[in-house]
């Protein structure tokens, strides 16, 4: 709680409990991971001091594999097993993905029995992948990367997605990190992060726009800065509008303009490369050749830079549609806007700023690097979420981006909760039963605006069993649709009238299920060298201590509040854990204690603790009351 | 106070239609400060599932409260007059009169500019709707009559959201 431990400004408490967290962006061309060091947010280099990892992975025909620069180095010589841009693939089925034709990468279509197609999966050398398994191969390098840069294992992570994910493609992030080994201590939003960057650094107030166009994602956020309250007002955007769409309509342009035919797969990916490079050249220039070698010709063909603007002038002009309606939605005019923020490295490309100044009337925000924005802001929001910074007091209040409904009769949307509404949030819906002794019932959950299901995403069908047998329609079910801070859906229902809870089962319809992600754990993902057991240990005893340590430090503030009796119970049940935790210290002793027994002891004392947290939440909330009321006197 | 506290007890605010948006807003920041699941990551599963009600909480309180038509429905219901929009559409003849005028114009209007006028004219009636809210329930304390103005409230905002879908359109 805020108020517990004082220390010196921008110290922890003890330096030595110092916990490492880091903030990681996970981006369609590239990745990079952040930390706070010294009091200053600033990305880690790998070993030969290049920051960015570009988020691509090559699977070798002996089992290997390669990620990043190594990777890429092979891109247009092993097209097929390099995988590069799979972000965009991230919660999507295989007839979502519209290039899939351009793309030099077998697409493997999915199980028939899955709800909705699943997500797409590609066939490679190294076996069939899905993008989570190549985000997590991302993740698990930068992961790497922190605990060698601080020689420590590292407490947790902040990942950014961009504002305008779906909750399929949230979930599919927050696998990803599962399977990384990685605790996740929070998803944000790309433009929210690059808004903590700036705006701790420039002690800003007001309300800013953030233009975030990456290498595959495009967010506009609006937000409101208040005495370091980030709100975000409102968000839009398209998860499919990015700079690989620049790089594809020039590579279009140039086989038309060229009577090109692409055959190989090999073509393909070196006509891509060859438009990034041909378009990152024309920030700087105003005419320069496109270079290419195909298997049918040698392509070397002038690209003047209005060429270029003009045949992508569709999609930037796509971007400013949205920025329009992120401003409606915020219920504000242009000229509220105090500054706009830059973000991602498609925003160099001169047309982008010049489109964007010419709209706000205002010179965009450009002195942070736009590839690093997001990952040091994610880095702030790390360090203060484990509890490592006290001097800061910052408090981000994002949206849910799209909305969020459920199917009714006629494949009609009865929405639930609206976009841009502050999360967390839950809302509250009671259904009854159709048929006498009905006892399960079928929801389907879809996100977006239209009014027709079949023009929405589907997310997921929940099925709820266990609901007492009773006359049709007399049944009350309440049904909770909870979206979290991480902006993930959640479903519980409970009978009102019997107070049964029901049970759910969840079949996402582009996610994975838990048996899918508890398989690629064991398959020894990213983990292939460790001994799984000896892992499992070490995680339930982390977990353990730090169970043990956020109860002490809560006695030590609020103890005050537990009865004699309460106080006994919590006491008993620390004492417990900490026993099973000494005994693990010899391992090789027949007693020791295995991960289960301390994740038992772990959980008890969670549960044991609750009430005591709700307890504490009260007095919180009470406090705060009464600060404003002895203000307003 | 506790989580069933009402929306007016848990921002400390007078239950009454008047007030002051900056008040509410800053109220809200304050109370997400304490309560956000954020200040309580490192806390345990324990700290954050209680966190997580109360910032629902809160931010439900905060939706409520921000809307001046979602307040005068709130104030309505928690005085007995809750306002049954879905099986209650009777409206005077005037007020749909006027719907039907509404709706012929946005058929018609083909410009941005037909589209601004007739949003000016849907405000304004939108603010009359208001002035009579407050009127109604702080002065009068009809609470009856406050839900009917709430309803054909409920029937403008509709039309405001028809009209931006039709913008949506034009801007295609």
């Amino acid at each position: 709680m805020a108020l517990l431990q004082i220390s010196e400004p921008g110290q922890s408490p003890d330096p030595h409990q110092r916990r490492i967290a880091v903030g990681i962006d996970l981006g369609t061309t590239h990745s990079l991971v952040a930390a706070v060091r010294n009091g200053v947010a600033e990305c880690l280099p790998d070993g030969q001091g290049r920051v960015l990892l570009p988020s691509v992975v090559r699977y070798l025909d002996n089992g290997g594999r390669q990620i990043g620069y190594d990777a890429m180095a092979e891109q247009s010589q092993d097209a097929r097993n390099t995988i590069a841009s799979f972000k965009r693939f991230m919660g999507r089925g295989l007839a979502d993905i519209a290039e899939a034709g351009k793309l030099p990468y077998d697409f493997v279509a999915p199980a028939a029995d899955a709800a909705e197609g699943g997500m797409v999966r590609i066939a490679t050398a190294g076996g069939e992948k899905s993008p989570v398994e190549l985000s997590a191969e991302i993740l698990a390098t930068l992961r790497f990367r922190a605990e060698d840069t601080f020689n420590d294992d590292l407490y947790g992570a902040v990942i950014t997605v961009p504002a305008y994910f779906d909750d399929a493609q949230r979930q599919a992030t927050k696998d990803a990190a599962r399977l990384a080994g990685i605790n996740l201590l929070r998803l944000i939003n790309e433009p929210t992060a690059a808004a903590i960057a700036y705006g701790l650094d420039n002690a800003s107030e007001g309300v800013y726009a953030v233009y975030d166009l990456g290498g595959g994602t495009f967010d506009i956020s609006i937000l409101r800065l208040t005495q370091g309250v980030f709100e975000v007002i409102s968000t839009g955007g398209d998860s499919a509008l990015g700079g690989d769409d620049y790089d594809a309509a020039l590579a279009d342009w140039v086989v038309q303009q060229c009577n090109l035919e692409l055959v190989t797969a090999s073509d393909k990916s070196a006509m891509r490369v060859a438009a990034r490079a041909c378009k990152e050249a024309l920030t700087a220039t105003d005419l320069i050749a496109f270079k290419a070698d195909i298997s049918s010709a040698r392509v070397d063909f002038p690209v003047k830079r209005e060429d270029f603007e003009a045949i992508t002038a569709a999609l930037t002009a796509r971007s400013m549609a949205a920025v329009r309606r992120a401003l409606r939605d915020a219920q504000l005019s242009r000229e509220d806007i105090r500054g706009v923020v830059m973000v991602g490295g498609s925003t160099r490309m001169p047309q982008i700023q010049r489109a964007v100044a010419e709209f706000f009337g205002t010179e965009p925000l450009t002195n942070l690097n736009p590839d690093e924005v997001v990952a040091l802001g994610a880095a702030i929001q790390a360090n203060q979420l484990a509890g490592n910074s006290t001097a800061g007091d910052m408090l981000l209040l994002d949206v849910i981006p799209l909305s969020l409904g459920i199917e009714t009769m006629g494949g009609l949307v009865e929405r639930i909760v609206a976009r841009n509404e502050t999360i967390p949030t839950a809302k509250a819906q009671d259904f009854t039963t159709y048929k006498d002794g009905q006892t399960a019932l079928a929801i389907h959950v879809v996100q977006g605006e239209r009014d027709l299901v079949a023009d929405c995403r589907s997310l997921a069908r929940f099925e709820l069993r266990g609901i007492p047998p009773m006359a049709a329609g007399a049944a009350r079910i309440r049904v909770t649709f909870t979206v979290d801070a991480d902006g993930l859906l959640s479903v519980n229902a409970r009978e009102q009238g019997s107070g049964v809870e029901a049970r759910i089962d969840v079949k996402p319809s582009y996610g994975l299920s838990d048996d899918q992600i508890a398989r690629m754990l064991q398959d020894g993902f990213a983990t292939a060298a460790q001994d799984m057991r000896t892992r499992a240990l070490v995680e339930a005893r982390v977990d353990a201590d730090r169970m043990l340590i956020a109860t002490q430090s809560a006695l030590d503030a609020d103890g005050d509040v537990l009865a004699d009796d309460e106080r006994r119970k919590i006491d008993l049940l620390m004492q417990a854990l900490r026993s099973l935790i000494d005994a693990g210290n010899a391992p090789d002793s027949p007693d020791a204690p295995d991960a289960a027994a301390i994740e038992v002891a772990t959980e008890a004392l969670a549960q044991g603790t609750e009430a005591f947290a709700a307890q504490r939440m009260n007095r919180g909330i009470q406090q705060a009351l009464a600060g404003k009321n002895v203000q307003s006197l | 106070m506790n989580l069933q506290s009402d929306d007016f007890e848990l921002f400390g605010l007078p239950r009454q239609f008047a007030q002051e948006r900056s008040a509410i807003d800053a109220r809200w920041k304050e109370l997400q400060r304490e309560a956000h699941p954020d200040r309580f990551a490192a806390q345990g599963a324990a700290a954050q599932r209680v966190a997580m009600q109360w910032s629902v909480r809160i931010n439900e309180a905060y939706q409520r409260l921000k809307d001046p038509m979602r307040r005068a429905a709130y104030l309505c219901e928690l005085h007995g007059a809750p306002i049954r929009a879905e099986d209650n559409t009777a409206m005077p003849a005037q007020f749909l009169m006027q719907q039907m005028d509404w709706r012929e114009a946005l058929e018609e209007a083909a410009s941005a500019a037909a589209l601004d006028a007739l949003d000016d004219e849907v405000a304004s009636a939108r603010s009359a709707a208001l002035r009579q809210c407050q009127q109604l329930i702080d002065e009068q304390r009809d609470y009856a009559g406050a839900s009917r103005q709430v309803r054909a409230l409920m029937f403008i905002a509709r039309f405001a959201d028809d009209i931006e879908r039709r913008r949506d359109q034009q801007g295609q």
